[in-house]
């Protein structure tokens, strides 16, 4: 456990050294704000004390934030050589990699604490559910593990950013769009089978205000199964054959 | 602590990198590990690092083994990569502090072991800049200061004084030198000086194998293994009638007339020419103004073994 945060604190501190974490978290800001206030359905045409739009936008946001956060993680260090470096000091991989994840997601976290004041100031216009916004806020939260899995694992297949964000953002298209698309064309089981896989039927339940646990199993086996598959990647070198 | 290499092989495919060496490192010892490119070097360092996993065979450090122990392994080595991969967003100080608290120094000791290092490296004047601000000469020692930053008891360096300039390069084979009389340190080089300045014993590695193994000396030793020497002499009539004389030493295999008008004289395996040659001179009145003993160099003892 040591060694992951020892891991994440480095990301974290070099998120923030290098301005990205900066710029990330304006970007987020900004569009979500701006579409939550300014754009399209914000909280004066509706004319409801809502949050809604956030989670709305924030969901396409995070969809190319996550990947333009992790493609380097990865990829980059394998370009460099640091990867080496890490692997031969006393860390496993899953701790390179938890300590690597855990760096994204409290990146996310704090965009997502800075956004505070948008919910703060929408409680101040009218009734909000206060429930629903914070299991919107969980669901954010689970929502970018899934990313980030997704992320790292595209990181760790290539030692080029370029193609680790192009491949995070093609993964994350199934997910995100296709898999919904395929719902609606299909009935039956197979309907239902892409309607589970689709992220947004998880996403909205949870922005919703209701806590299902085969929500939180769903965007957790994602991050999982992506982790798993980025930990088989990087020890491939350790294979005797 | 010990480095004990038993019938290491490693395969790529159909290719071996490693074929089948054994070999071992006592404390207090400095192995230089020698080769051309492509030798298998870099491969059996990254396997005793626990890096990569053999295909067959099996490595020990003092009772750790590669295959069971890889964190125990792990932490009491210090390696330095080839290519010196750092993180160039970093300043110096961080970069020590994260490598010290990766391989599990104490906070309570973290503070001294980095100043300790930054004094051994010589990184003091530049401790505070970020690594990618630094020569190359500079972030080759904040490699080595990684390395040493948990004082580990097995250094392996591998090319270790790449890009350093000739001041630079004594400075860290002396510092080398101090921390191999108490700890086992292996290292790679293509500078053939470097090796026998620095190490006790030189492995000589091709095409996976080990074709040479033996101290600076024994190997110059073994390869020529017949004598030769060098002569200047004076006051002779006849060049010719010098040489054919010297050829007609019952000792003698070959003289060569060099360049510079010298002969060079290589005598028959287990014979010494030396007394003959002077004898020779006095009898015909000649001066022998120069009889140099010729050693053959590690250069040549490396062209030996490694081109087939």
């Amino acid at each position: 456990m040591k060694n992951i945060w020892i891991i994440a604190k480095k990301e974290l501190a070099s998120f923030f050294d290098s301005l990205i974490a900066y710029i990330l978290i304006v970007i987020f800001l900004g569009l979500s704000g701006f579409f939550t206030w300014l754009s399209g359905a914000d909280v004066f045409f509706t004319g409801q004390a809502s949050i809604e739009p956030f989670f709305a936008i924030a969901y396409w946001t995070l969809f190319f934030f996550i990947p333009a956060l992790t493609m380097k993680m990865i990829a980059e260090e394998k370009k460099v050589g640091t990867l080496e470096f890490l692997q031969t000091k006393a860390v496993t991989d899953w701790q390179i990699l938890l300590g690597k994840f855990f760096a994204c997601l409290i990146l996310v976290l704090i965009a997502l604490v800075c956004s505070l004041p948008y919910y703060i100031t929408i409680s101040q216009l009218g009734p909000v559910d206060h429930g629903a916004v914070w299991c919107g806020y969980l669901g954010i939260l689970f929502l970018s593990a899934a990313l980030i899995g997704i992320g790292l694992l595209a990181s760790s297949v290539t030692n080029n950013q370029i193609v680790a964000f192009l491949l995070s953002l093609f993964i994350g298209v199934f997910f995100l769009i296709v898999f919904g698309q395929l719902s609606s064309t299909f009935s039956g089981w197979l309907g239902e089978t892409f309607d589970y896989l689709n992220l947004a039927t998880h996403y909205n339940s949870m922005i919703r205000g209701v806590i299902d646990t085969r929500d939180i199993i769903f965007f957790s086996s994602i991050a999982i199964f992506c982790l798993f598959l980025a930990e088989m990647v990087l020890s491939r070198r350790k294979i005797t054959e | 602590m010990d480095i004990k290499v038993e019938n290491l092989k490693k395969r790529y495919g159909s290719q071996h990198a490693v074929n089948d060496i054994s070999f071992e490192v006592k404390t207090g010892e400095i192995l230089g590990f020698l080769g051309p490119n492509g030798a298998g070097k870099t491969t059996t360092m990254k396997i005793i690092t626990c890096y990569m996993a053999p295909s067959s065979g099996h490595v020990k450090l003092g009772n750790y083994s590669i295959h069971k122990d890889q964190e125990a392994i792990k932490r009491s080595i210090g390696y330095l990569p080839e290519h010196n991969p750092l993180y160039l967003d970093m300043p110096v100080i961080e970069y020590l502090q994260f490598s010290g608290t990766l391989q599990g120094v104490p906070k309570s000791s973290l503070r001294e072991r980095i100043k300790a290092m930054v004094r051994m490296c010589g990184l003091d004047k530049e401790k505070h800049k970020k690594i990618g601000e630094l020569s190359k000469g500079y972030r080759q020692r904040v490699g080595l200061a990684q390395a040493m930053i948990h004082d580990p008891e097995v250094l392996i360096l591998d090319e270790p004084t790449t890009g350093l300039d000739p001041n630079q390069i004594v400075e860290i084979r002396e510092l080398i030198k101090e921390i191999g009389r108490a700890k086992t340190v292996l290292l790679s080089t293509h500078i053939l000086p470097e090796v026998e300045a620095t190490c006790d014993r030189i492995i000589i590695i091709n095409d996976g194998k080990i074709v040479a193994n033996g101290s600076p000396e024994q190997l110059r030793k073994e390869a020529s293994g017949k004598e030769i020497s060098r002569l200047r002499i004076e006051e002779f009539i006849d060049q010719q009638s010098v040489f054919d004389q010297l050829k007609a030493l019952p000792t003698v295999e070959l003289v060569e007339v060099l360049e510079d008008g010298r002969f060079q004289v290589e005598s028959k395996s287990d014979e010494f020419s030396r007394k003959n040659i002077f004898k020779l001179c006095v009898d015909n009145a000649w001066v022998l103004t120069e009889m140099t003993p010729i050693e053959r160099d590690l250069e040549d003892v490396f062209r030996n073994v490694t081109i087939n």
